[in-house]
């Protein structure tokens, strides 16, 4: 079967409100399926689900510890997200810089129209 | 007098899997802001940032007009955006399709709020595009050159200011 094409990256991946509780958990550390579900509160094959969609992406890796799969936070495949997000706020951040001054001088013109009746 | 501009990082949030938010607040009230915002004399002071030139500003700020902005980046090659006003509530919100015409089959729509409050203004920009992929684009195609730009702008500064 087809998969769909919205679960095909990371930046899909942690766009599901779900998912990104399910990395918050982990990111605290290693777990097992059960800690999650009984965290998240939700029903076990969907958590599974979840895991399946952030393991096929890189976000988490298992390993099987006795009859417990355990999983965990790959925090390298964050990064992408990290990076593409901290390039655009840097345009941001630029551009809102420059508009900083232009507000200044906005301000400064207002202030000097107000003088100029006296 | 000199103005002592203090430096805020815009932030950027992905509240879904189509949408960027981009939040900032100004120490300048909110008709100065959307003044700002809004007149292509001063567009062209602020909005290609560090990355090159602003060469035209093209605004007809009335529901159903359109406006262009172009950009010649400091690696020398042009970019343009243009869209089509959709909403205008004069100083309180602007909304309006974006299109970048390096990608013209895709498009986003962009609502800017502007929120006062005691002579501070955030600025609330939302921009919303119809699919994952064509936010992903959109935000890569602006980063050209970026970063190297940006490192280049530090080094002119760190050589003016030794």
């Amino acid at each position: 079967m087809a998969r769909a094409a919205t679960t095909a990256d990371v930046f899909n991946a942690v766009a599901e409100p779900r998912r990104r509780q399910i990395l918050d958990v982990l990111a605290v550390g290693e777990r097992p399926v059960n800690d999650l579900v009984v965290q998240l509160g939700l029903a076990q094959p969907l958590v599974s689900k979840h895991l399946r969609v952030l393991r096929e992406v890189g976000l988490v890796e298992v390993r099987d510890e006795g009859r417990q799969r355990m999983y965990r936070l790959n925090g390298r495949s964050l990064k992408p997200i990290h990076d593409w997000v901290q390039s655009y706020e840097r345009t941001w951040t630029e551009r809102f810089d420059r508009l900083d001054v232009v507000l200044d001088d906005l301000i400064e013109k207002e202030q000097g129209d107000g003088r100029s009746d006296e | 007098m000199d103005v002592v501009t203090s430096s805020h990082t815009a932030v950027v949030t992905l509240p879904t899997d189509t949408q960027v938010l981009i939040t900032r607040e100004f120490a300048a009230p909110k008709h100065l802001v959307y003044q700002a915002w809004t007149t292509p004399d001063l567009i062209k002071r602020w909005w290609s940032g560090d990355r090159g030139d602003v060469t035209s500003v093209e605004v007809d700020l009335r529901v159903g007009g359109t406006w262009r902005y172009v950009m010649t980046a400091n690696a020398g090659f042009e970019v343009a955006f243009h869209g089509e006003y959709r909403e205008i509530v004069p100083n309180e919100r602007i909304v309006a399709t974006e299109i970048y015409e390096g990608m013209p089959d895709a498009y986003a729509i962009t609502t800017v709020t502007f929120t006062e409050e005691d002579g501070r203004t955030t600025v609330t920009m939302l921009v919303e595009h119809t699919s994952q992929e064509d936010r992903d684009m959109h935000i890569n195609s602006g980063m050209e050159g970026g970063m190297q730009e940006a490192m280049d702008h530090l080094e002119e500064l760190a050589v003016s200011l030794s």
